[in-house]
């Protein structure tokens, strides 16, 4: 599974979405699966799928998928297809 | 990185300036607040105490919003001990930055890294994920600043000796974050830790939540503070904040006993008569003033807390530092505000 997979299905899991949800343009707390609440299980479970342990400001900057993508950039987690 | 850095003289003319405008900013887009202004006679303020304020409890009878409808993207509710509940409307902008400021406030003592977190309440509080409690936001909100986070209650409110044992087993011996409301961390942390000789030397406690339920019980914060460190618990950080200014926390210094204002906040003891500002060592109605509501009226506000000022510039942090001391009285309380409603 490459990356990209990988993340989406992190996504998907810890926002409780369907196998096949689109999640390539989602936004912090405009789907409303994703809340405050739902957030931290996505955190632990990026920190989880990719051995990071993720700073206090790049969880509160982690707004969108895309996001996700460059702050775990950051911490050496290349996301790609 | 810390938010505490300004001066007072610094600070206040900072804040002169960004509020000054910020009441305009409110004034043209907030229809209530313009009237209040105006019926108040207010043109123009030459120092920060000179500022408009509104009392808090009118978020509870006003709509009081900055911004158009389709850009409200959050409302927050604080239920009071009435059932009159305050509506703060927050768009996206003012979400994110609050948010923000808070981890910059907070990070001053916990550092960058997310620190392991025992939370001093239970997880059935969030079980209605659409309506928390003020305590569920609360605790929610500081989540955010821990990792592999253990409830000390269970479903049922009743201390998880077993969890915090496990807790303390795995992080014990590096820093881990504590967070709790003040009362029960006192019953259910504190009592628990004597009781069964639980080390907590490594914990970093934040609290909040107000002391009456402790002073009821002969507990001062002083003696707190005192009998936390008797169970190895020495860095204790109170601090104070309310829905109202969401995002905005007084913290408590590293050698206690005094709250201090982030660099985008401050407060002012005002005499609950004459509403002159009062020198420090007298004590007064607490106004607490913030750049951070720019989605609704709320930049200064007059609480129903009591408080004093400590000393200025004089402390662990630059600034104010001060205590609060409770609640005023709530017949006095309802007299300030209806002069404002009559004003609206």
């Amino acid at each position: 599974m490459s990356t990209l997979q990988q993340l989406r299905e992190a996504f998907r899991t810890a926002l409780d979405l369907p196998a096949d949800a689109p999640v390539d343009d989602l936004q912090y707390q405009d789907n409303e699966k994703w809340d405050s609440l739902a957030h931290m299980s996505l955190i632990a479970a990026l920190e989880d799928e990719f051995g990071v342990m993720i700073d206090t400001d790049d969880v509160i900057n982690l707004s969108s998928f895309q996001e996700a993508i460059k702050i775990l950039g950051k911490y050496g987690v290349d996301i790609s297809e | 990185m810390s938010v505490f850095t300004l001066p007072q003289a610094e600070k206040e003319e900072v804040l002169l300036t960004e509020l000054s405008a910020l009441t305009e900013h409110h004034r043209r887009n907030s229809e209530p607040y313009a009237r209040i202004l105006a019926a108040s006679g207010f043109e123009k303020a030459d120092s920060v105490a000179e500022l408009p304020w509104l009392p808090v409890r009118l978020f509870k009878s006003l709509e009081l919003k900055s911004i158009p409808d389709d850009e409200v993207f959050k409302v927050l509710t604080s239920s009071g001990t009435t059932g009159e509940v305050s509506r703060i409307y927050l768009d996206k902008h003012a979400a994110a930055e609050q948010t923000r400021r808070l981890g910059a406030t907070v990070q001053t003592v916990l550092g960058p890294k997310r620190l392991p977190m025992l939370l001093v309440d239970t997880k059935a509080m969030l079980k209605d994920r659409k309506s928390f409690s003020a305590r569920g936001a609360g605790v929610l909100g500081m989540s955010t600043f821990g990792r592999d986070h253990v409830w000390a209650l269970d479903n049922d409110g009743v201390v998880d000796l077993d969890a915090i044992r496990g807790f303390l087993d795995k992080h014990g011996d590096a820093p881990f974050l504590i967070f709790g409301f003040t009362f029960l961390v006192w019953l259910h942390l504190y009592e628990v830790a004597r009781d069964n000789g639980l080390d907590l030397s490594n914990g970093i406690l934040i609290h909040s939540g107000g002391w009456k339920k402790l002073i009821d019980q002969a507990v001062s914060p002083d003696e707190f503070r005192a009998r936390l460190a008797g169970v190895g618990l020495t860095n204790v950080h109170n601090y104070y904040g309310m829905v109202e200014q969401i995002g905005t926390v007084f913290l408590e210094g590293p050698s206690g006993g005094s709250l201090y204002c982030p660099d985008f906040a401050d407060v002012i003891v005002r005499d609950p008569i004459t509403w002159r500002e009062l020198p420090p060592g007298e004590t007064g109605l607490l106004e607490v003033i913030s750049t951070l509501p720019t989605s609704y009226p709320g930049h200064v506000l007059l609480t129903e807390d009591l408080g004093v000022v400590h000393g200025v510039d004089d402390g662990d942090w630059p600034g104010k530092r001060f205590s609060v001391l409770g609640r005023l009285p709530r017949a006095e309380a309802r007299g300030c505000s209806d002069t404002y409603r009559e004003a609206a």
